[in-house]
């Protein structure tokens, strides 16, 4: 093997969600192996072909894949003989919740008590494959798949008890994991139906499923499914992970960015007797039976490095408009003549807005457990790409993909940030040269430097009004941070909408709302302005600019929560409102401020969100997630920032880099708006949104000075 | 090799080979299995790995093994005979966690902090909680966890 790629390049994680991969099934059981595998019962399963249309959009390169997928097959749901349901998905839980959410979509469309439905998620050797867990899609995707899939087992069941009653389905009714003949008052389980029995049916093309108006599990909050795991320490995330014979990794890393190995003498670290030392292309790390042996082993390398000039964080945003990637399409979005609309605006207004590289952080480092069995490799790991992890194993050690499994434990959160396969890799390099397994648990440093970023970013607008208020034009560009929630959901007859690529000097990639944060930042900061200027409420701007029911519901509902038309009392005091559309959520936020004469220090009050995404599966989950959404969000928008020289990460520490503690949590009131009648979109990311913005609105409001920056507050 | 350090953890005993300047988070998770309590920053920041020692809250990877005289309390010994801690049973009950990874260490330190103020005001709580972080924003259920727990902390004791 020449080298574990390690890719320490500045090459951009993919912002966007549409990974330009195929998804390659190699679970190749038959029928009959299901059953070996799982005992008898029923089973509902997937052959390649039905998995791909599930799968999310950009598959038009998938479509050329199909010749040898019928033999393929992927098991979804299993009802054993004791009547317990094991459902399958490729999703992680991450703690979004969705191992709670899931088994409440598939126990509501079976008809089956929640307490019987058990999720088998993440593995890449169990479950159907999946892209990863991102862009806020297991609610509209995964759960609507899910109850494809159970209202197929419910079917099969239908259909058995008919044929065992000689009666057809349509007579019979299935609830509480009962078939019952109501015109007979005959009943018999699911467990009696799965009794013997190794039936399979194959997922329909269209089946019917409950309406949220007739949900009965799915709907009503439901607590967290294994929480008394997590409260007794119990859980073992892959960080707790201690297989018998377990060596303990470190890695040798460079001393900054772009820096290249130009030398490389490992020969007093072998000779410390525990370790095992790896010296592998670029590569190099060592394992040994305690993190302080390992650690020793890394110390003794003796390495040289050539290290290169690197942008520092006081000249990134100049530095970002200068290197846009030319190489790279812009993606742009055109209506009508900018120009005409800036002629025919009775104000006009340009503003430029910066937004800072921010670390995801998440409590549970980086981790893998990898493990060699022959020439079978199995790897633990808090990813939200199983499948792509897998196929990265596969790819750096020249196996096949049915020898690599990636099994992933519920994780310590991740928020965008565990997309990258390294500590897999690292893992699994180190472990097959001990011939042990050996576990990788990044240090908080090398997780705030050897990871990556949420990307910084500029964005420019360019905008014009009628003197009634109404916009004219709407030029936006965006350089770097990214296009999501780059449209604007504002009424506007000319706009001209373009985010560039530029090579960005750290590395970066997907993080919880990834550029929507931004982009809704820069937008709301600028409507505000102009509300300003056409002498407008700020609330009565934006209504009169929005032409979406739903958007306009949020926002009526948030400001009426909050009392936005109640005047101000105190000194220092600024009332800002922000929200938009992402993802297919709704979201708007009234933010309260405090701020001192000078301004400098801000204090967030009160927050108030409005949020609707459809039909609620989880109302306590859903309040969870929103208020985790605002609370992380306080950090970006008030003070969170990388600050980097020379290459290197200056703050990679909690006590230089500042989250968001207790001592932070504004008063948070949550206005959820369930809408029945549409169909669920994830809530994970959107409800943060458009915190950044009310703030922002909220120290204008106070102070008449406005902040174009993210963070807005750095020393606050 | 020098003879194994004895420690007292959750009423039981448990020697400890590691060397002394060895941190005490090392020598619970790595050693003696104890994977419980966790790692999170390394520098005391994050609360993530808080025990308490004789009786009183302590960043388990700031304390050298060297350096623990007294008994030691860790998330795994909260649970008695199937029974949750009041505290345990509060954070159960309102779902003050989502990813949960900063959750022993919070209820350790809420176990400190209800010791020393069985019925703290918010106020009291946000100021004894501030050195440890729930990334994932949970704090407001966290204070009122902690409330509820002293409530049945109350209870119990009467």
């Amino acid at each position: 093997m020449s080298t574990v790629a390690k890719k320490f390049t500045h090459e951009p994680e993919p912002e966007r969600y549409e990974f330009r991969e195929l998804p390659i099934h190699h679970f190749a059981l038959d029928r009959r192996d299901f059953f070996k595998f799982f005992g008898a019962g029923i089973i509902v399963f997937a052959t390649a072909k039905d998995a791909l249309a599930i799968q999310e959009s950009g598959g038009a390169a998938r479509q050329n894949h199909s010749d040898e997928l019928p033999k393929e097959i992927t098991a979804w749901l299993h009802i054993a003989e004791d009547g317990s349901v094991t459902a399958f998905t490729g999703k992680v839980e991450i703690g979004q919740n969705i191992r709670t959410s899931l088994a409440q979509t598939v126990a509501d469309e079976l008809r089956v008590p929640f307490e019987s439905v058990r999720m088998v998620m993440g593995d890449t050797q169990l479950t159907p494959f999946d892209m990863g867990t991102f862009g806020s899609r297991t609610t509209p995707t995964m759960a609507a798949q899910l109850r494809r899939v159970a209202s197929a087992a419910r079917e099969l069941l239908l259909q058995t008890a008919a044929k065992e009653w000689n009666t057809s389905p349509e007579k019979l009714v299935a609830a509480n994991a009962k078939i019952t003949e109501p015109a007979t008052s005959r009943s018999t389980t699911y467990a009696a139906l799965a009794q013997g029995k190794t039936l399979a049916q194959r997922i329909p093309d269209e089946d019917p499923v409950t309406p949220a108006s007739q949900w009965t599990v799915a709907g009503k909050s439901t607590p967290k499914v294994n929480a008394r795991a997590f409260v007794t320490g119990r859980h073992q995330y892959t960080s707790d992970l201690r297989p018998a014979g377990v060596l303990y990794g470190k890695i040798l890393r460079p001393p900054s960015f772009g820096a290249t190995m130009t030398s490389c003498d490992v020969g007093a670290a072998k000779k410390l007797p525990a370790a095992v030392v790896v010296h592998d292309g670029d590569f190099v790390g060592a394992a040994a039976p305690s993190e302080t042996e390992a650690e020793e082993a890394v110390a003794a390398v003796r390495a040289q490095w050539k290290e290169t000039p690197q942008p520092s964080s006081s000249e990134l945003f100049a530095y970002l408009k200068q290197n846009v990637d030319t190489s790279e399409r812009s993606d742009l979005t055109q209506t009508g003549s900018i120009a005409t609309g800036l002629a025919n605006a009775a104000h006009r207004l340009q503003a430029s807005y910066t937004v800072a590289y921010i670390a995801h952080a998440p409590l549970e480092p980086r981790a893998a457990v990898a493990e060699w069995n022959d020439n079978k490799l199995t790897v633990w790991t808090g990813t939200q790409r199983p499948f792509a992890t897998r196929d990265a194993l596969a790819e750096a050690f020249h196996l096949a993909k049915e020898n690599v499994r990636v099994i992933v434990p519920d994780t310590g959160s991740a928020y965008g940030g565990k997309h990258t396969p390294d500590a897999a890799l690292e893992a699994a390099r180190l472990a097959r040269a001990a011939g042990k397994p050996v576990k990788i648990v990044w240090t908080r440093e090398e997780e705030f430097t050897w990871a990556y970023f949420r990307p910084a970013g500029v964005i420019e607008i360019k905008s014009g009004i009628a003197a009634d208020g109404t916009l004219t034009a709407w030029e936006f560009h965006n350089y770097n941070s990214g296009a999501a929630g780059i449209g604007t959901p504002y009424s506007v007859a000319n706009q001209h909408i373009e985010f560039h690529p530029v090579r960005s000097p750290l590395r970066q990639g997907s993080y919880r709302g990834l550029a929507a944060t931004a982009n809704h930042f820069a937008r709301e900061s600028h409507m505000d302005d102009l509300a300003h200027a056409a002498n407008m409420d700020p609330l009565d701007f934006r209504l009169k600019n929005i032409a979406d029911p739903r958007l306009r519901a949020v926002f009526q509902a948030a400001s009426k929560s909050f009392g936005w038309r109640a005047r101000k009392t105190k000194p220092g005091q600024g009332f800002g409102i922000g929200g938009g559309i992402e993802k297919g959520g709704y979201v708007a936020t009234c933010a309260e401020i405090s701020t001192d004469d000078a301004g400098s220090a801000v204090r967030v009050v009160r927050v108030t969100t409005a949020f609707e995404c459809g039909a609620i599966v989880n109302p306590d989950g859903l309040r969870n997630q929103i208020m985790g959404a605002n609370i992380m969000g306080l950090g970006g928008a008030l003070f969170e920032a990388m600050t980097f020289d020379g290459g290197r990460i200056t703050n990679a520490r909690f006590s230089r880099y500042r989250v968001p503690r207790f001592r932070d949590v504004p008063q948070m009131e949550i206005v959820l708006l369930d809408r029945k009648d549409i169909p669920s979109a994830g809530a994970g990311e959107t409800p943060l949104v458009g915190l950044a913005p009310a703030i922002g609105n909220a120290i204008f409001n106070a102070t008449g000075a406005r902040r174009t920056t993210l963070p807005l507050a750095p020393r606050a | 090799m020098a003879p194994p350090l004895e420690l007292e953890i959750n009423g039981q005993k448990y020697p400890a080979h590691s060397d002394p300047d060895t941190r005490l988070l090392t020598v619970l998770r790595d050693e003696l299995g104890l994977t419980g309590t966790k790692y999170g920053c390394g520098e005391g920041q994050c609360g993530a790995c808080t025990v308490l020692i004789g009786g009183s809250p302590r960043r388990s990877c700031q304390t050298p093994l060297g350096e623990v005289m007294q008994p030691i309390t860790t998330i795994e010994g909260l649970e008695k005979d199937g029974h949750l801690h009041p505290i345990q049973q509060a954070f159960l009950d309102l779902e003050a966690f989502q990813c949960s990874y900063c959750t022993s260490g919070m209820i350790i330190s809420s176990l400190a902090l209800l010791a020393q103020k069985p019925n703290p005001s918010p106020t009291e709580i946000v100021q004894f909680m501030q050195g440890n972080i729930c990334r994932c924003g949970t704090y407001p259920r966290i204070v009122n966890a902690i409330q509820q727990a002293a409530k049945s902390m109350e209870k119990q004791a009467r």
